[in-house]
């Protein structure tokens, strides 16, 4: 007996619903979780006291100090990196053997394991290069899993850019790199904004990388050379050893809500350089 | 700086990617190879037996682990992604798409430390009450990885079914077949390729997810004789002792990252090629 396609149509459809509505609940019901726990215990002074007795007391300076200090050495080297990527690709080149080449490579760049990338910055930068557990070692390796968050909004914006913008900018005799400096990136900013803040959201939210490259400190990092414990692997610590639960919740929340809030921004501004290019 | 100078300042930025690539390519497998080699690949690869005390490096259960908890989170995860992504690119309103698509990509801003926590806390208990064994356990690391792959398989997949021409589904809905038969044999054939590639860059999210196995999956060196029991997986054998090891320990790390490496440059390059494909 075969099945009316339209009762099979019925049938499969709300199963997909279902399952479309269940996803969503693992996801509300995450976020729910952690405001409704951690919310409550985010207070400025648990923002700005430095962690007392490993963390069981006290606030998370220290670890934003840290967090920060490591994301903006990981945004200020790979940003110069991703967008000339960008730039080289989509205004210096025709498509071609090397651009394939350098594509590929922030393709399987993108694909590599934070694992594996702190396995390799531990290997390069805190023992051969000799800086140790640092703020240098985690922002510099850090810098190297966000260069292909960079590079592919980068190039994204710079595309979206008009042709017309370029071939007026050439008319009135701009070189090609001042039509570049003068027109085009200004005119992608928005999109390279989103790129940098997306990169901004996965380097908050990284652990396997830091912890063997910043190290664990608790102590508020004050040079470059000294190792610094971020939010997430602060978190990490709180409720893997089982320090304090209350803690765990409050740094999981300002950690979710920092990311979430970083991104959404991101997905706005992409949305109205969109609308305005198109 | 002359025209050509800036040409090749530009290149110069553009190898970045591909230069951290063979760097982290470099590094790994020199640390790492040695290690294989004198242990005899078949030894290392195939043998259970890993006491680093004892020189006795065999990561045969941790490979069997991951793979068993990767096939584990496709389970789950390629149904439930594939079905949102089914319904949001086409049956939802538009409306509804425009906002439930950036919702559900809010699911990969999650860091993956959070969704540990909270398999610790709701999951693993779970498990250990209705089903048996410890709760920490191959089956908990597969439904958390499970949930943390849905972002990479829903966007990937909408995409491609976005890319399927309108007028493949105009011409099957005007010879009379109804909306899922115009899904099932006109749209999901032609989208083949990237779901496809979704689902294998899911798999290696999946295989080199480390934080999150680490807290869920209960860390046991024995090979898994069910669902049940504790497992490690190759990610969580580098990071649980990472921190301590030397000498050869530390080889034997690095050359289970080697592994971990060759797993995903595989899964990265079958999915670039199936992209190309298209």
């Amino acid at each position: 007996m075969r099945l009316d396609p339209r009762v099979s149509q019925a049938v499969v459809l709300s199963l997909l619903w279902a399952l479309t509505g269940f996803t969503l609940l693992i996801l509300i019901v995450i976020i729910v979780n952690i405001s409704v726990e951690g919310l409550p215990r985010v207070s400025l002074s648990f923002l700005t006291q430095p962690p007392h007795d490993m963390g069981r007391s006290g606030g998370i300076f220290s670890t934003l100090v840290a967090t920060a200090f490591i994301t903006a050495l990981a945004i200020a080297v790979a940003t110069p990196l991703g967008v000339g990527t960008a730039v080289y690709l989509t205004e210096y080149t025709r498509e071609s053997w090397l651009t394939r080449l350098i594509r590929f490579g922030a393709e399987c760049l993108a694909g590599v394991p934070s694992i594996i990338l702190g396995l390799f910055g531990f290997v390069l930068f805190v023992l051969k290069l000799g800086f140790g557990w640092s703020v240098l070692s985690g922002g510099l390796t850090l810098a190297i899993m966000v260069l292909p968050i960079i590079i592919r909004t980068s190039e994204e914006a710079i595309k979206a850019v008009p042709e017309e913008y370029r071939v007026v900018c050439c008319s009135l005799g701009l070189s090609r790199w001042q039509t570049i400096a003068r027109i085009v990136l200004p005119s992608a900013l928005p999109g390279i904004t989103t790129g940098v803040m997306l990169s901004v959201g996965r380097s908050l939210g990284e652990t396997a990388v830091l912890l063997f490259t910043a190290g664990a400190a608790l102590r508020t990092p004050v040079s470059l050379f000294d190792s610094g414990r971020t939010m997430a692997v602060h978190f990490y610590i709180l409720a893997r050893e089982g320090i304090s639960l209350p803690n765990a919740y409050a740094t999981a929340a300002v950690l979710m809500f920092s990311i979430l809030g970083l991104n959404l921004a991101a997905y706005t501004l992409m949305q109205r350089l969109m609308r305005r290019f198109s | 700086m002359s025209p050509k100078g800036i040409e090749r300042l530009l290149l110069a930025l553009a190898l970045s990617s591909v230069g951290s690539l063979a760097l982290i390519t470099f590094f790994i497998f020199w640390e790492g190879l040695p290690l294989i080699l004198t242990t005899g690949p078949g030894d290392f690869l195939f043998s259970t037996h890993w006491a680093p005390t004892k020189d006795r490096f065999g990561i045969g259960a941790m490979i069997v682990s991951s793979v068993v908890v990767t096939l584990g989170a496709l389970v789950l995860g390629v149904p439930l992604g594939l079905a949102c992504a089914i319904v949001l690119a086409e049956f939802a309103p538009l409306r509804l798409k425009q906002l439930l698509k950036p919702t559900l990509e809010l699911l990969a801003g999650i860091p993956s430390v959070v969704y540990g926590f909270l398999g610790v806390l709701w999951l693993v208990p779970l498990i250990r009450e209705h089903l048996g064994g410890p709760g920490l356990s191959l089956l908990a690391a597969a439904l958390i990885l499970g949930i943390m792959i849905l972002p990479t398989i829903i966007s990937i997949s909408i995409d491609s079914l976005g890319a399927v021409p309108d007028l493949y589904r105009d011409g099957s809905l005007a010879l009379g077949a109804t909306r899922w038969q115009t899904v099932t044999r006109v749209v999901l054939p032609a989208a083949r390729s990237g779901i496809i590639t979704a689902i294998i860059l899911g798999m290696g999210r999946a295989v080199g997810e480390t934080m999150a196995v680490i807290m869920v999956a209960g860390n046991a060196l024995s090979l898994p004789a069910s669902l049940l029991d504790p497992v490690r997986t190759l990610t969580s054998n580098i990071a649980l002792e990472l921190g301590y090891a030397s000498g050869r320990h530390r080889e034997a790390l690095f050359a289970t990252g080697v592994v971990l490496f060759v797993i995903i440059m595989i899964l990265n390059l079958t999915a670039a090629a199936v992209t190309r494909r298209r």
